[in-house]
């Protein structure tokens, strides 16, 4: 059991260690300092909202979603069409434009209230769209919905672009309104925006505890482990699905809603499958699948360790050089160098497959009793609930 | 709002469980009225999209035929398959020295050997990373959405070695014009297009005729059937298995090499290749080798004449939509009949 803890406390403190060492190192003042840290937490609480969302599709129901990046796209353009004003001008071209950031009067809460509505609405968008795509593919066999995902994922990008009234094409949405932002100055702003991500990540946390420990959550469980005999004892196996399925990708559309808000200005580029979707996946295996804090732990080790290999990059020449290993680098080809940032991308892959090879239930892991009524006592003899990276061979 | 999703939800399902016969005989035979519209709309307006359709779709097929294969030997959904065929690209792209040209293609012998080199790399790095990932997580008794998931792994890793190796810049083995030629019926063609249709047919060829004519190919079809059934018979499972792999590899290698020669090759295109791959193979009907090349086919076919005919509303008339079409084919498919046009129940 203790060892269990070590685990996962030694790799977030290995992370921190990094993050911290390497950044107090390259800052120049202490502000430069806190300020990095801060839009690194942000964008950890960020991904984390992700990962939630994935969790409760994969970690709990057993569903598999390859486009992830198809509901983060909805809900940032959701929330951003909704926030914002009307276009001004012929040549940015967009629907909607609610204004409910300012156009609210006395309500705006400098706004606070459009930010709201808008992560509400696109929490409802992506459930709607998730609700869409799973009638034809979640019945059949799982492998069919990760490629409807994936290919919705396609289909939305390619609207964005090619649709030039709806979302501006290619160009893009800019002056996404930000919540709070006239209280204080423009440097000072990611402060307040850590704060609401990380009220949001919170929120959202403490909503699927909730749910994960209630009857709902455990049929899910029983879902993913053993369809068959769930449905015996008379459960409804394809509307839980349905509902683990809509709930995750809401969940997805309101992370998209959060990082739109941060950013300020979305294209359709921003929406690649590599950061909406493949290193979504690297967190949840790394952090445990079917556990909440191990999806949190898994996108701040993850996006960690991806931070720590970018900062490390402009010091690899002093330390091959400390090595004597600078004749090596030389004789590589010149191009090769300016493509080390791609080693990161190989690590995530490799991350994923390694986790599931060698450690199936990621740095956390899977709680065994989310009851808040079974005897604390038959734990030490309930068998082990396998996470579904070990899952049964299905027969 | 939950509760009214659910039922929704739930009576959708009950509808399609009573009349799930019937929606598939429908279906069915709508499903082969709307192929044979396709193709008569294709030959009547769209003649050069959809010669263009049967280029695309035989390239299609050569990677479709793999994700059939290996979903029915292996049963799991192989996400590494579009980028493995752009890896296959890559490697030929490095074997590639040149060479001249044989008759008017763009390349010569060259290119022969690069797609021979490249064939064997694919299939003996399919068995290595068998090896290495699938067959642990095989012998663990994993479900197939895990391996699912890692092979969703062993794409990202194969996309950043492309990266690393080749650049994430656009491609080409052989630049500068290369005109189209005029045949009958006011179709162009390039030298290159029919070389890339003859390989493909000529492949499938092969595959079919071990399939189907040898000792092997019996076996592989057994345990495709029914692997437990094919392991107490005495076929050697992890045989069939290796065979798999190299026939899948060696297939996604020249399907790659296809693609490269018909438009280029870039590393991000691997994954979004899937689409239209499973699309093919779903269609099909995943496991039917035969469906395959049918569904990679309709698949090929229709992404360009949809593309050729120009109606005011999309997908038409719109190259960015080819996706799209793809995974209207899928959906469609999914709903009506998703065991496929050729699947077995």
């Amino acid at each position: 059991m203790a060892r269990d803890r070590l685990v996962p406390l030694l790799a977030v403190a290995v992370i921190t260690f990094g993050i911290v060492g390497i950044t107090a190192n390259d800052s120049e003042s202490l502000n430069g300092f806190i300020s990095y840290l801060t839009v690194f937490i942000t964008t950890v609480a960020i991904f984390a909202v992700f990962a939630l969302g994935l969790n409760v599709q994969w970690g709990y129901t057993g569903i598999f979603n390859f486009g992830i990046v198809a509901f983060f796209m909805v809900g940032a353009y959701t929330s951003a069409l909704v926030t914002k004003s009307p276009s001004s001008s012929e040549f940015v071209r967009y629907v909607g434009g609610l204004d409910l950031a300012e156009g609210l009067g006395p309500l705006n809460l400098e706004g606070l209230t459009g930010f709201v509505l808008g992560a509400l609405a696109a929490a409802v968008v992506s459930g709607i769209v998730a609700f869409l795509v799973a009638i034809p593919a979640l019945r059949l066999r799982e492998d069919y919905l990760a490629i409807a995902t994936i290919g919705i994922a396609e289909v939305f990008r390619r609207i964005a672009i090619e649709e030039e009234g709806l979302v501006n094409g290619t160009r893009g949405l800019t002056g996404i309104p930000r919540p709070l932002h006239d209280l204080v100055s423009p440097p000072d702003y990611k402060y307040i925006y850590l704060a609401i991500a990380v009220v949001v990540l919170v929120i959202i946390f403490v909503a699927i505890e909730r749910a994960a420990r209630s009857p709902w959550g455990r049929v899910l469980k029983a879902i993913r482990e053993d369809e068959l005999a769930t449905a015996a004892s008379g459960k409804n196996i394809f509307a839980f699905r349905m509902q683990a399925f809509v709930l995750g990708a809401m969940i997805m559309g309101i992370g998209g809603a959060v990082y739109s808000a941060n950013q300020g200005s979305i294209v359709p580029d921003t929406f690649s499958h590599f950061f909406g979707t493949f290193i979504i996946w690297a967190m949840l295996m790394v952090g445990g699948s079917g556990s909440n804090r191990g999806a949190i732990v898994g996108a701040y080790v993850v996006w960690g360790f991806w931070t720590i290999a970018g900062l490390i990059q402009p010091h690899v020449p002093q330390v091959a050089e400390a090595l004597r290993l600078d004749s090596i680098r030389s004789d590589l080809p010149q191009e090769l160098e300016a493509r080390t940032p791609y080693v990161r991308d190989l690590l995530i892959g490799l991350l994923i497959v390694v986790v599931l090879l060698l450690r199936p239930n990621g740095l956390v892991g899977e709680e065994r009793r989310v009851s808040l009524f079974a005897g604390r006592e038959d734990e030490r003899e309930a068998p082990q609930v396998r996470a579904p990276a070990t899952g049964s061979a299905e027969e | 709002m939950v509760r009214s999703l659910t039922r929704t939800a739930a009576l959708i399902g009950r509808a399609r469980r009573e009349y799930a016969g019937q929606v598939e005989q429908v279906g069915t035979v709508g499903l082969w009225l709307l192929i044979g519209l396709l193709l008569v709309v294709g030959v009547v307006y769209a003649r050069q999209y959809l010669v263009t359709g049967i280029i695309v779709g035989s390239i299609i097929a050569l990677g479709a035929l793999g994700i059939t294969l290996i979903y029915g030997i292996l049963k799991f959904g192989h996400f590494a398959h579009g980028d493995m065929m752009m890896f296959g690209a890559y490697v030929a792209l490095g074997a590639f020295v040149g060479g001249g040209s044989i008759g008017p293609l763009s390349f010569g012998w060259g290119m022969i050997l690069a797609i021979f080199v490249s064939m064997t790399a694919l299939g003996a790095g399919s068995i290595a990373i068998d090896r290495l990932v699938y067959r642990p997580l095989r012998q663990r008794g994993s479900s197939a959405v895990v391996l699912a998931i890692a092979s969703l792994g062993v794409a990202i890793v194969l996309r950043a070695v492309m990266l690393l190796w080749w650049g994430p810049d656009q491609q080409l083995y052989v630049s500068g014009i290369h005109p189209a030629k005029d045949f009958p019926f006011d179709i162009k063609l390039k030298p290159d297009q029919i070389f890339i249709v003859a390989t493909a047919f000529l492949l499938m060829t092969l595959v079919y005729l071990l399939l189907f004519r040898t000792k092997m190919g019996k076996a592989m079809r057994a345990m495709s059937d029914n692997a437990d059934l094919a392991r107490v018979t005495g076929i050697d499972t992890e045989q069939v298995v290796m065979w798999t792999w190299i026939i899948g590899g060696a297939l996604a290698a020249v399907a790659g090499i296809l693609l490269g020669i018909q438009s280029n090759m870039k590393p991000e295109l691997g994954f979004t290749l899937l689409l239209p791959l499973f699309a093919g193979a779903v269609l099909g009907g995943l496991g039917s080798p035969q469906g395959a090349f049918v569904g990679a086919m309709i698949v090929g076919i229709s992404q360009e004449v949809f593309v050729g005919i120009d109606l005011p509303f999309p997908p038409f008339g719109v190259p960015g939509y080819k996706p799209a079409v793809a995974f209207g084919i899928l959906i469609l498919i999914l709903l009506v009949r998703p065991r496929g046009l050729f699947g077995k129940t």
